[in-house]
This record gives C-alpha cells, sequence and structure tokens, in this order.
C-alpha cells in the first residue's frame, strides 16, 4: 500500500492514539516536574488597646489567584520523585543507618507509602499470573474430557468472572466474605473463632485479593488453552503412545510444548494486566492493608485536595514499571522482526 | 478407540475439578441475584446463612417471599435509571467511533508491507500496557483548564482512544484472514483503495468486526478509572455510580440498593455471553493463535 493511502487510512486511529495516549504521557511527565504553589503569607500587624502585635496569615485570596495564574504550580525538578511519598531517598537512608537488622529496615520500608504498593503490586503480578496459567490449564484439561455437550454451558459459566465488571465481580465477593456474608460466616462457624474476619488483617486481605485476582483471570487461560488444545497433533500423540508413553508423559512432551506459545501470550496479557490492579482494592475496601501503585494515583486524584504533582510522578514510576515489564517482549520481537528480514 | 481410553479415577477428578470450577464462578453471581431480591437482613444474616434462601425477615416485613425493595430504592430513589442512560451511551457511542477507526486503521496496517506498520503495532501494544489511571491523570488538569472535564462526550472520545490499541491489533489480525487477492483483484479493475474497501472488504469483515466490538463493548461498558475520574456527578456511569453508593448507602442501612445495582449491572453481561459465547471465545483465541 502507497505511503500516503496508508496515512489517510490510519490517521484517525494514530491521531486519536497521540492525542489521548501519547499526549497525557508528556502532561503526565510535566505535572511530575511540578508542584502545588504553597500559601501566600502575608504579615499584618495588629494594633489594638494593648499595643500592636504581629501575626502571620495566609492570603486566601492571593493564593487562590496565583494558583488560577499557574495552574501548573511551580517547578519542583525531581523534588516530588525524592519526597516522602514517592521513592523517599532520605527516608531510606535514614532507616538504613538507623535499624540494626535487615528485618528492622524492610519494616520501615513497608511503612513508606510508595514501596507498600510497589510491593504489593509486584507480589500480585508474580503471584497471581502462574497461578492462573496453571489453573487455566488444568480447567482446559478437565472440560476437554468432557462429553461435547457439557462444554457449552461449562464456558458459559467459566466466563462469568472474567466478563464481569472487576469492580462489581469484586464488590459481590466481598458482600460474601463480609461477616453477615456467606462464606465469611461460614469461615466462622469453620474455624470456630467468631471475630474472624478477612477484612481486618493484612496477610488475609492481600490472600483475599490474590485469589480475586486467580479467579477473576483464569477464565482467560482456561480459553485460550482450550482452543489449543482442539488443534493438538493427532499423529504426534499416537505415535507417543505407541512408544509407550503414559498419559502424563504424552501431556508433559506433546501437549505442552504445543501449548507453550500460548502460555507466552497468556504470560504477557497477565502481566500487563495484573500489574495495574485498581479495581479489586477498591470493591474490597482494602486500602488499609494494601494498595497498587493505580491506587495511590488515584487517590492522589481524589479528595478536596487534588495533588496532580503527586499523582503524575507515581505515574511516571509506574509507566517506567510497565516500560521495565514490556521490554524482553519488545526485544524479542524486534530480534524475530529482524531475523524475519535478514 | 483404544488411544481415548482414560482410567476411571482420571476421569472423576477431572470432571469434580471441572464441576468445582463452575461452582466458584457461577455461585457468587447466583447467590447475588438470589439475594438481592431478599432483604438485607436475610442476605445479610448473622445467625443462619440459610435465611439468605428461605427468607424469613422478608415474609414477615414485606408479606412475599421476594421483595423489589432493593431495586426500587436503586432505580426511582436513588436515581440509578440516569445512570444506566449514560452507560448507554457512553458505551453505544464509544464501540461504534472505535470499531469505524479500527477497520480503517488495522485494514491499512494488515495491507502494509513497510517496516514502519509492525512499529505502529509495537507502540500500540505499549499503550495497550499502559494503567488507565496513569493517562487519567495526564487529563485532569488539562481538561479542568479547557472546561472539557465532566461532560459525556470527552469521557467517549477518552475511551475510544484507550481502545485503539486493542482493536488495531484485533482488525490486524482479522484482515490478515481476508486474502489480499480479493482487493487487489478489485483494484486491478480499477477501483481506487478505498472503493476496494467499500465494495469488497466491508461485505467479509463482519465477522472479525462484531467480534472486536464486544471487546470494546465490554472495556467501555466495565470501566472504571476513566468515567470515575473524568465524569461529573450528574453524568456519572453505572460503575463509579455502584462505588460511590457503597459509601452512602452503608450508612444509611441500605446495602441492598448497591446489591440490587449490581445485579441490575451484571444482567446485560449475562445477555451477552449467552447470545456471543462463540465470537468471545474466538476473539480471545484470535490474538493468541496468530501471536
Amino acid at each position: 500500500m502507497p505511503h500516503r493511502t496508508f496515512i489517510w487510512f490510519i490517521l484517525p486511529s494514530l491521531a486519536a492514539m497521540i492525542l489521548f495516549i501519547a499526549l497525557p504521557i508528556v502532561s503526565v511527565l510535566v505535572q511530575s516536574l511540578h508542584v502545588e504553589h504553597e500559601q501566600v503569607l502575608v504579615t499584618v500587624e495588629n494594633c489594638g488597646p494593648f499595643g500592636c502585635t504581629e501575626e502571620t496569615r495566609v492570603d486566601r485570596e492571593a493564593t487562590a489567584e496565583l494558583r488560577e495564574a499557574q495552574p501548573l504550580g511551580r517547578f519542583n525538578g525531581f523534588g516530588t520523585y525524592l519526597d516522602r511519598g514517592h521513592l523517599a531517598t532520605q527516608e531510606l537512608a535514614a532507616a538504613w543507618e538507623s535499624s540494626e537488622s535487615l528485618g528492622a529496615f524492610w519494616g520501615q520500608v513497608m511503612n513508606l507509602p510508595f514501596y507498600r504498593a510497589l510491593v504489593f503490586t509486584l507480589a500480585y503480578t508474580f503471584i497471581v499470573t502462574p497461578l492462573v496459567l496453571i489453573l487455566g490449564l488444568a480447567i482446559a484439561l478437565g472440560v476437554n474430557g468432557l462429553p461435547r455437550m457439557l462444554r457449552g454451558p461449562t464456558i458459559f459459566f467459566s466466563l462469568l468472572p472474567m466478563i464481569v465488571t472487576p469492580l462489581i465481580g469484586s464488590l459481590v465477593l466481598f458482600w460474601m466474605i463480609d461477616a453477615d456474608g456467606v462464606i465469611g460466616a461460614t469461615l466462622q462457624i469453620l474455624f470456630d473463632d467468631p471475630d474472624l474476619s478477612l477484612k481486618a488483617s493484612p496477610t488475609l486481605t492481600w490472600i483475599t485479593l490474590f485469589i480475586y485476582g486467580v479467579w477473576s483471570s483464569a477464565p482467560f487461560a482456561f480459553i485460550v488453552f482450550y482452543a489449543g488444545l482442539q488443534t493438538v497433533p493427532e499423529e504426534t500423540l499416537e505415535a507417543a503412545m505407541i512408544d509407550g508413553a503414559s498419559r502424563w508423559e504424552r501431556i508433559r512432551y506433546v501437549v505442552i510444548p504445543h501449548l507453550m506459545p500460548l502460555a507466552v501470550f497468556i504470560t504477557l496479557m497477565q502481566l500487563m494486566d495484573n500489574f495495574r490492579v485498581f479495581e479489586p482494592i477498591v470493591g474490597f475496601q482494602a486500602q488499609a492493608s494494601a494498595t497498587s501503585l493505580s491506587y495511590l494515583i488515584y487517590s492522589s486524584l481524589r479528595g478536596d485536595t487534588q495533588q496532580f504533582g503527586s499523582a503524575a510522578a507515581t505515574s511516571m514510576l509506574t509507566i517506567l514499571g510497565v516500560s521495565i515489564l514490556l521490554a524482553p517482549v519488545l526485544i524479542r520481537t524486534w530480534r524475530d522482526f529482524n531475523r524475519k528480514r535478514a | 478407540m483404544a488411544a481415548h481410553r482414560k482410567s476411571t479415577a482420571l476421569v472423576v477428578v477431572s470432571t469434580a475439578l471441572v464441576a468445582l470450577w463452575v461452582i466458584l464462578a457461577a455461585f457468587p453471581f447466583l447467590w447475588t441475584l438470589w439475594g438481592s431480591f431478599k432483604v438485607q437482613g436475610d442476605f445479610f444474616s448473622r445467625s443462619d446463612w440459610m435465611n439468605a434462601i428461605t427468607g424469613p425477615l422478608t415474609q414477615e416485613q414485606t408479606g412475599g417471599a421476594f421483595t423489589g425493595r432493593g431495586y426500587w430504592g436503586a432505580w426511582i430513589e436513588s436515581g440509578f435509571w440516569r445512570n444506566v442512560m449514560n452507560t448507554g451511551i457512553v458505551v453505544v457511542c464509544t464501540v461504534i467511533i472505535s470499531l469505524t477507526l479500527g477497520t480503517l486503521g488495522g485494514y491499512a496496517l494488515a495491507r502494509s508491507g513497510f517496516r514502519y506498520a509492525f512499529w505502529l503495532l509495537m507502540i500500540a501494544l505499549v499503550f495497550r500496557a499502559m494503567p488507565h489511571i496513569t493517562l487519567v491523570s495526564g487529563y485532569l488538569l488539562p481538561f479542568f483548564q479547557w472546561n472539557l472535564w465532566g461532560h459525556l462526550p470527552t469521557a467517549i472520545i477518552v475511551l475510544v482512544a484507550i481502545n485503539q490499541p486493542f482493536t488495531l491489533w484485533m482488525l490486524h489480525s482479522f484482515f490478515l484472514n481476508i486474502p489480499k487477492d480479493l482487493d487487489e483483484s478489485a483494484m486491478v479493475d480499477g477501483c481506487t483503495r478505498f472503493q476496494a474497501f467499500r465494495h469488497v472488504i466491508m461485505p467479509v469483515m463482519w465477522p472479525g468486526v462484531i467480534t472486536t466490538g464486544l471487546f470494546s463493548f465490554l472495556l467501555a461498558y466495565n470501566d472504571f478509572a476513566v468515567t470515575a475520574m473524568l465524569l461529573s456527578s450528574e453524568n456519572q456511569t453505572m460503575v463509579p455510580r455502584i462505588a460511590s453508593f457503597l459509601g452512602s448507602v452503608q450508612q444509611e442501612g441500605n446495602v441492598m440498593f448497591a446489591v440490587a445495582a449490581v445485579v441490575s449491572a451484571t444482567a446485560p453481561l449475562f445477555v451477552l455471553i449467552l447470545f456471543f459465547q462463540r465470537q468471545i471465545v474466538s476473539g480471545l483465541t484470535a490474538g493468541a493463535v496468530k501471536g
């Protein structure tokens, strides 16, 4: 296709992406280098019958005017990146100096909001993704063994957790694990502990969120693997059988290698999606024990005083994280592409 | 065939696993659907979870085994119908616009043999990985300044843009499946590229477009980050409204309003899977099979 025609076909789509994905990233970068104006202070002299006192007050009008004139705030360089809410370099150094053991240092690090969110996000990404792959493969193998008649309804119900709005899915589970809900109440009876609450303990909250993550993403892995299983080469399977391979060996040496490219695809998608975990934290109201990077941005942007600079700095760090996560994939694709051309 | 005989134990175990999974996947939704027609005392029953099924308090307070009180409260008293309308507008517009832009772009990417087409797809992949909330933090300040914040069209165009990388990838792989000879022979007969697209490709592209449309629909319908941050309270769509329900409603003891709203918002998705299961499955695998 000639360049000119190509441009006309792609232009609307490209314009939308440049305007609303590329430029916002630039906007985030610019915002992250700025910080809200400080309040304008004025010193007024109050003279009463007992002499004069000097008083420092916030000049609300001047502050509002300044903020109106320069909504971006004042230039702050990398200040926001290094402050306590983000990379917290000073606090880290202080903690390193003062703590005697690695455990104590870790405890202090986990008190810093950015690192707490980062640790949860990474834990979520790297725990949920492999579990999704394993569970998805297990269900796919199971469904593949079912009579054809039952497969349709099974797929129908399996799709539900994935298709349903993440916030709604997590709310539905949240109400069930409530102390008065069906699962929460049953757990209390099972463990004979009337105070047992999945919401109170940070560990249990993390586990709940991980379970939600696996529950809502497993269908995706299942469907992709199931489609892959339909194309497993029959001849290879039969040849393996003639050579005396057991069922497990056939899965291990024929089916799994055949599904490998699909597993790579699922892993890539899951890494991208799990790294931005956000809605479940809102749905499970888990922000006290677990926050993710996306949630940090959300909470900076909400409320009466929106901290654009802070949200933007977290966003930039998140984008950096995404890039690191994607880099191996991009490098591999680049190599493949070059090999094909050569 | 002897090759396909399996041991009984294995069949039992794998069937049990699938059965367990189906229960795990379906039970929460069926439970909530059933419970949404009960009063709060039954759905959140401290004494016995069986109350949510039999509903003694519902019987006592309303005189019937089922009550539509939650739905009445959510849809009429709290004005949830307005959020449903907003969602309808946002979703329909987003799907139509993203498919229009996406088919043109995806077709061009599939037919261009140049290196930059590959790079555009790679950039789209990177864009696809951006967490939506990071983009939102880029929009907010400029949108406030230009008075774009809070309106439905703003949310629509933002959702369209966020949707583009995925739509491009998907339609690109569908167009690769349509033989090149088809439109090229039309061009040999004297059509321009656009005429070939219009008269030869468009009639055969609908299966792919419908599948992609389903996923655009899901993205717009399920979105929380964009709609929660970019829409003013009177323009809110369903999902952020449900989220804001939680705070206000829990204090007033009207959790059932939120439960009813959640069930109402799930119903369309249920119907969607019912009718388009085949397309959803083929769409999920399309990306995987073609890399």
